[in-house]
């Protein structure tokens, strides 16, 4: 055993479970699929994984601040539907391609409009987030449809929809994104005084009270983040659709948690990170592609994915009991 | 069926090692029936751990546990209790909303057919054990609408549920009265009458002397010796257990105090305190001394912000300030180690750096980062200028021992340059050691010409680090003292509500 305690890279692993993990379906996959193993099926997993993971991303602050944001399928169908309804307004028609400017950021402002209300009320109220934002996943998927009339809207302009073709060197454009956004909100979390109030709150709210640190405004900001994240994500998926549905989004906000939770952060807040919430989202896209490819039905990724976010999180519990206190004498 | 030559419990040689720590090495020890064995040593010296190889919570990796003459093995805590061995737990583990007597028969709730719950039976035995222990109360009470006390009565009878050969009591009376502490010595007596063997942990020496037969001390995970009750005293004991005989003296520092740095006037919370009025220098300790819900923790609430005033005046350093939230409070240079440290004072998960720069961060900056060259600078002058141990700055705050948490906290201050400094019951649940360390420590902070305020309901504490004391009853400042001519008698009428001639 102690071995196991003394190499680096084994220490490592032991406190990202989910990297062990990403690393044994990859591996996995590789030697199983003749498919698997190749540049552009890795493209499309950083492509696929983009969605879930810039919500993620949000997701992960939002969580080690104490609280939980289940309004994202919702905010990301609404953002949607704007980008693509608003740059075929009439006001718009002589603008040619720059027509999508407005559409895109308005609906980025609606994402964050989403995620100010949020946590204005979680703020205001003191109601658990929880709740609030159960509400605001059944009112802003009722405003989708509203909207939307139960209608899908679609992309006109085709330069719109060409976007998720675009490469920047070797990587698509999407992938770009989602990797700029992953050092972004890393940077944030880790390096910023932002982000650690934000595990300060979460960790312990007194605490941090007692320490001079404004509690409400922390949460607001990490709200507007996730609303902001969430409708990118958006957006990016009506682009590569062409289209946006108003069913856009269902279930992703469980994907998301799932995501994140078996990245190690807790749902109790001040625990986690980003490069754990990038393994979570990468378990999850190696594994719906390599079952894809092996044409395993998509329902059996469900079976998988939640026996391994139950033995992840075994596997942490096991591992890092010690260090999380178990050790005092 | 206890053989009174025989011992009730052996322990032998007992060695558990985590990675990195030898929580214990080789540590002997044994409980006779109808003895009470008093287990001591400061936090850290492996009495939980020992305590948790008794009740099969953790293994041995080497050494034997005998039982009436038998080695035995127990794997889980069921299995002890089995074995008459119970651990009455210093936390009170019972269901708040169920009943007492489900509570002692919590899982082993006597049954009738198809599953059914015998509430008859449960009652009559529940209360059968209730009378045992002369308790006050019927069996089905609901748990949350008993006092701490009973609760804590409730916890000790589902100890007797099985025919116990030894109960470990670990920490009884951290939450009790005086009054209800003479319940449970009573008990504690019953049980040894009953040849029961006794396991009896507490910080309280006075306790340990009045009830025990035999002293086991553990220091550093190591069996240091057994002393027999009658035939030692506390500084034998004191010294076995730190390895250096206690400071018991009184402050007798020079006085050589500055102006006047906090000036509280009339200041009154209706309910909580009513026209409190004092004030302290520039390196003059103040201490707040009375009982529990004198009012003195909200007195240091309202200073921090916390709690609105009714009326009265706040002046730091000769001005007015009006303070509405710890943010106002940190901003005049007022700080507070808060009563509670590990719910109010640090963020346990995160970094011994992290929580002690927690109020500043956002002024070590270097463009939108945070400088860890900066964090790291403070960090490291404030650990060495407490001597705060921890193996490095990446070490989780909840690892720590309470004397070293309780620096960090400190230090988090001190690295404010606070004009100020409150410190609600600095040393609560800190080992002996480490007490006159930050006894020290808060001596040595007055003479570099901190305003300090110490609120503490230890007299031992108050007089030896204070240069006035101030005595409060009910939500009034009954008296002030200087250090010099207060006596203890003094004192406790103050803090009684006894008017004495000269107070009035």
């Amino acid at each position: 055993m102690a071995y196991f305690y003394q190499n680096p890279a084994l220490r490592w692993l032991m406190r990202n479970p989910i990297w062990g993990f990403v690393l044994i379906v990859f591996i996995f996959f590789s030697l199983a699929s003749d498919h698997f193993f190749d540049a552009r099926n890795f493209q499309n997993i950083l492509v696929q994984t983009s969605t879930i993971g810039l919500i993620a991303l949000g997701m992960t602050l939002v969580m080690i601040n104490g609280n939980i944001d289940l309004s994202v399928g919702a905010t990301l169908a609404l953002a949607a539907a704007f980008a693509v309804d608003v740059q075929s307004w009439a006001m718009f028609t002589t603008w040619g391609n720059w027509q999508i400017l407005p559409a895109v950021c308005l609906a980025l402002l609606v994402g964050i409009a989403m995620g100010a209300i949020n946590g204005f009320i979680v703020w205001k109220t003191g109601v658990d987030a929880f709740i609030v934002t159960l509400g605001a996943m059944l009112g802003i998927r009722g405003l989708v449809f509203v909207y939307t009339g139960e209608q899908s809207f679609y992309a006109m302009n085709f330069a719109y929809s060409d976007f998720s073709a675009l490469s920047v060197g070797p990587l698509p454009v999407l992938a770009v994104i989602f990797l700029l956004c992953v050092l972004a909100v890393h940077w944030l979390l880790s390096r910023t005084v932002h982000g650690r109030n934000t595990y300060a709150v979460g960790g312990n709210r007194e605490a941090a009270v007692n320490a001079g640190i404004r509690v409400g405004p922390h949460m607001m900001i990490n709200f507007m983040i996730i609303g902001f994240l969430a409708a990118l994500s958006g957006v990016l998926l009506s682009t590569q659709m062409g289209a946006a549905t108003p069913n856009l989004g269902r279930d992703y906000e469980l994907w998301v948690i799932t995501a994140v939770v078996l990245g190690g952060t807790k749902l109790t807040g001040g625990k986690g990170d980003i490069i754990g919430t990038l393994g979570g989202v990468l378990a999850i896209g190696i594994l719906r592609n390599g079952m894809n490819l092996m044409q395993v039905p998509a329902f059996y990724v469900y079976v998988i994915l939640g026996s391994i976010l139950i033995a992840v999180l075994f596997l942490d519990k096991r591992f890092n009991a010690s260090t999380d206190g178990g050790l005092r004498l | 069926m206890n053989d009174p030559r025989e011992p009730a419990l052996r322990l032998q040689g007992i060695v558990k090692t985590f990675p990195g720590v030898r929580a214990l090495d080789g540590v002997d020890f044994e409980v006779m029936p109808g003895e009470v064995h008093a287990l001591l040593g400061e936090n850290g010296a492996g009495k939980s751990t020992l305590m948790k190889v008794l009740a099969g919570m953790y293994q041995p990796d080497e050494g034997q546990i005998i039982i009436a003459g038998q080695p035995v093995r127990m794997t889980t805590p069921i299995e002890a209790k089995a074995q008459g061995v119970v651990l009455i737990h210093q936390e009170l583990s019972l269901v708040p909303e169920m009943s007492a007597a489900e509570n002692i028969y919590l899982g082993e709730l006597p049954r009738r057919s198809l599953g059914r719950v015998d509430w008859k039976t449960l009652e009559e035995r529940s209360n059968a054990i209730l009378t045992r222990l002369k308790c006050k109360f019927r069996a089905e009470v609901t748990v949350a609408h008993l006092s701490i006390a009973n609760q804590q009565m409730v916890e000790i009878a589902r100890a007797l549920t099985v025919d116990a050969r030894v109960v470990v009591f670990d920490e009884p009376t951290a939450s009790l009265t005086d009054a209800e502490k003479v319940v449970l010595f009573d008990i504690i007596n019953d049980l040894k009458a009953q040849g029961v063997g006794i396991v009896y942990i507490s910080h309280r020496m006075d306790e340990i002397f009045t009830l025990s037969d035999r002293i086991t001390v553990l220091r550093d995970g190591a069996y240091r010796g057994t002393l027999t009750t009658a035939e030692t005293n506390e500084d034998e004991v004191t010294r076995l257990m730190i390895g250096r005989s206690l400071d018991l003296s009184r402050n007798e520092a020079p006085r050589d105090f500055g102006k006047t740095m906090l000036e509280v006037q009339k200041l009154t919370c209706p309910g909580l305190f009513e026209d409190v009025s004092f004030s302290v220098r520039a390196g003059e300790v103040v201490g707040f001394y009375g009982l529990v819900g004198a009012g003195r923790t909200e007195i240091a609430e309202t200073l921090f912000g916390l709690r609105v005033p009714d009326s009265g005046e706040i002046r730091i350093d000769g001005e007015p300030v009006a303070i509405s939230s710890p943010r106002d409070a940190i901003a005049h240079g007022i700080s507070l180690v808060p009563e509670n440290r590990k719910e109010q004072g640090l963020v346990l998960q995160m970094t011994c750096r992290d929580n002690m720069t927690l109020p500043q961060v956002q002024n070590l900056t270097t463009g939108p980062f945070v400088s860890q060259s900066a964090e790291l600078a403070i960090f490291d002058q404030y650990r060495d200028k407490l001597a705060i141990k921890t193996p490095s700055w990446r070490q989780s705050a909840g690892v720590l021992s309470g004397g070293n948490q309780q620096k960090i906290v400190i230090g988090k201050w001190l690295s404010m340059q606070p004009r100020v400094l409150i410190v609600d019951e600095p040393t609560r649940g800190i080992d002996v050691g480490s007490k006159s360390e930050i006894h020290q420590l808060l001596r040595d902070l007055a003479a570099q010409g901190y305003a300090v305020i110490v609120i503490s309901s230890e007299m031992p504490e108050v007089l030896r680090v204070s240069d006035r004391i101030v005595a409060m009853y009910h939500g009034r400042i009954m008296r002030e003292f200087t250090i010099d001519e207060v006596t203890e008698d003094s004192l406790v009428q103050a803090i009684s509500g006894i008017k004495t001639t000269e107070a009035a």
